[in-house]
């Protein structure tokens, strides 16, 4: 994957909230098809790198290129038209409609209708309907969510939740997924069948940039790992480089670890 | 269900055919106008979320304006400078002021862009209270409190084919049902659509919305242009059934009258409306009909409000269909749809 061409280019990305850096200069890549990981303790600024890259934090400076294109300034609606879509670190879903429609409403991009064809019920509108509503059962299918299609989404329960999350973000067809803390407060046994699930995303040449705490998780699905502390980049490269780079360790995994090694 | 839907359709259109009763007839039209306002503040208060608590001023100024071109107006606009506008056909007039009232709409709908909830009622509010001002003092174009007056029907007439004239309270009648019965059909097709569904997903939870790519104030302003564009028609009808516009038709109490039928039929639904606007629209006069005293009547109807509200939060529409689905089906009741189609 190293050979890959950068699809994601963050450099020099700076991101202040009144007097505190939460950023500092970041610069990293995302590659074609790979699973990049942004770790670091609490508060060292993996969010708002996601906000900063998605649209909904301005950067103090730096800049942002996606397949050439500059992100800075864009809002998120147009980022995710051009097929980066992430997730929120709280579940975050459309709590009162059911799965259904909820993965339908993810599918908005993939939707051409316009007002005015709306408007006057042309046939096309209907056909349309008809194959959105066939792509999100595809999509609940493809996360194992298809035996909950009918139900209020409120009504899941926590770990399905972060599954449907998934899927609205899928329906939007993403070409890289931005996910954070995918599987914050799953059981471990969800935990390895959403690797999975992941695992199947990459089958369909989405590359992934992966916030998340639950380390067996990062080391099992990253290509590369980029290690922030205090809004500064302190390590990257592969798994098992993370792993052993005193720094890393010092900050981010703790002395326990370093004891057990 | 077609066959219910037919059913409907048949029972509406006869009612002038044994409806001998113009009085009823005339409590209907008005009602009729008012559930087809009532539909349109839906499609704004229900599906994107927003209170629009000016509505009234969309439904004033598809009044205002369509009085005013069918009737034809001067206007000093600078000393020197004055502008008219001869009579035009009522037809036109008509048109004039449902895009009038869709125009202003778009505007509310830009100058609101980032404001949402509170702010966003603030701006309607203070929207129809500066319309309000203008068809006040603007005397020489409104005539002010004196209100225009003399305000044609409609007449539709095709050489040799057809020459209708809308000032019977029948012809009225299928007036005000033809024009509603396109306002839901509208208002059916846009939120079974994508658009529809950026509008609840704007109610639901904008910042995920965004995330998948919806333009969220895009659909804001669709909603909001569409909305007043049918309020602006229910004006329009209002103006030239009762055929004299003044400034009080901007009263605020008339969108609180649309607010309760919206909430207390349902909103986010699309019978929701309907539903509110027949028992909020027709119960007064049936009231009357028991020979109640009038301080009686609005403690009834303020009374009923309060119990519809604090028994069925979610409207009479939603409580209606989940009590039917518990009785059709007790297993699939619990997890229900709640709103939406």
């Amino acid at each position: 994957m190293t050979g890959a061409p950068a699809e994601l280019a963050v450099d020099g990305l700076t991101v202040r909230f009144g007097g505190l850096t939460a950023l500092d200069a970041v610069a990293f890549e995302v590659r074609a098809g790979e699973v990049l990981s942004l770790i670091g303790p609490n508060g060292a600024g993996k969010t708002s790198a996601f906000n900063a890259i998605t649209g909904y934090i301005v950067p103090a400076a730096g800049e942002i290129r996606y397949r050439g294109t500059r992100l800075n300034g864009l809002k998120p609606s147009a980022v995710a038209a051009l097929g980066l879509v992430r997730t929120f670190q709280k579940t975050s879903v459309f709590a009162g409609q059911t799965v259904h429609d909820n993965v339908l409403i993810g599918a908005h991009l993939r939707s051409r209708q316009r007002p005015l064809a709306i408007l006057s019920g042309l046939p096309s509108v209907a056909r349309e309907e008809r194959e959105l509503r066939q792509c999100a059962r595809d999509i609940l299918d493809f996360v194992g969510l298809s035996a909950r299609s009918a139900e209020i989404a409120a009504a899941l329960p926590y770990g399905e939740l972060r599954l449907l999350e998934v899927a609205i973000a899928l329906a939007a067809r993403p070409r890289l997924l931005l996910l954070d803390e995918p599987v914050s407060g799953m059981n471990p046994v969800e935990t390895r069948s959403f690797m999975g699930l992941l695992a199947r995303i990459r089958e369909q040449s989405v590359a992934v940039l992966l916030v998340e705490h639950d380390m067996n998780m990062v080391m099992g699905v990253s290509d590369r790992i980029v290690c922030l502390n205090h809004g500064r980049i302190i390590a990257s490269g592969a798994p098992a480089e993370i792993q052993s780079n005193p720094d890393v360790i010092r900050a981010y995994l703790g002395e326990r670890f370093m004891r057990r090694r | 269900m077609p066959i219910l839907s037919f059913a409907w359709l048949a029972l509406l259109f006869s009612v002038p055919l044994w409806m001998a009763d113009l009085y009823v007839l005339h409590v209907l039209i008005v009602t009729g106008i008012f559930i087809i306002a009532a539909m349109s503040l839906n499609l704004l208060l229900g599906y994107t979320g927003q209170l629009s608590l000016g509505h009234v001023a969309f439904f004033g100024i598809g009044a205002y304006v369509s009085s005013l071109v069918s009737l034809g107006c001067q206007v000093h606009l600078l000393p020197h400078w004055q502008v008219s506008l001869a009579a035009q056909p009522v037809w036109v007039g008509m048109l004039s002021g449902v895009a009038a009232a869709g125009l202003s709409g778009f505007l509310i709908g830009k100058i609101a862009f980032k404001v949402r909830g509170a702010y966003f009622v603030i701006v309607t509010v203070s929207f129809a209270e500066v319309v309000h001002l203008v068809a006040l003092n603007w005397v020489e174009l409104t005539q002010g409190p004196m209100a225009l007056n003399n305000i044609r029907p409609l007449t539709l007439s095709i050489p040799f084919l057809v020459d209708i004239s809308f000032a019977r309270k029948p012809a009225s009648y299928y007036l005000v049902l033809t024009v509603a019965l396109v306002a839901y059909v509208l208002i059916r097709r846009l939120v079974r659509s994508r658009a529809g569904r950026a509008m609840v997903a704007l109610r639901e939870n904008e910042p995920l919305a965004a995330s998948v790519g919806v333009d969220v104030t895009r659909y804001l302003v669709l909603a909001t242009v569409l909305s007043a564009a049918i309020a602006g028609a229910a004006g329009v009808l209002y103006a030239h059934y009762v055929r004299i516009v003044d400034p009080d038709i901007f009263l605020f109490i008339y969108t609180v009258i649309m607010v309760i039928m919206v909430i207390s039929g349902g909103k986010g639904t699309l019978a929701g409306p309907i539903v509110g606007g027949l028992i909020f629209g027709l119960l007064p006069e049936v009231l009357r009909a028991f020979a109640i005293k009038p301080e009686v009547q609005w403690v009834i109807y303020g009374v009923l409000m309060v119990l519809i509200v604090y028994f069925l939060p979610e409207g009479i529409v939603p409580a209606a269909r989940s009590a039917w689905l518990a009785l059709a089906r007790p297993a699939a009741w619990r997890n229900a749809p709640r709103l939406m189609r």
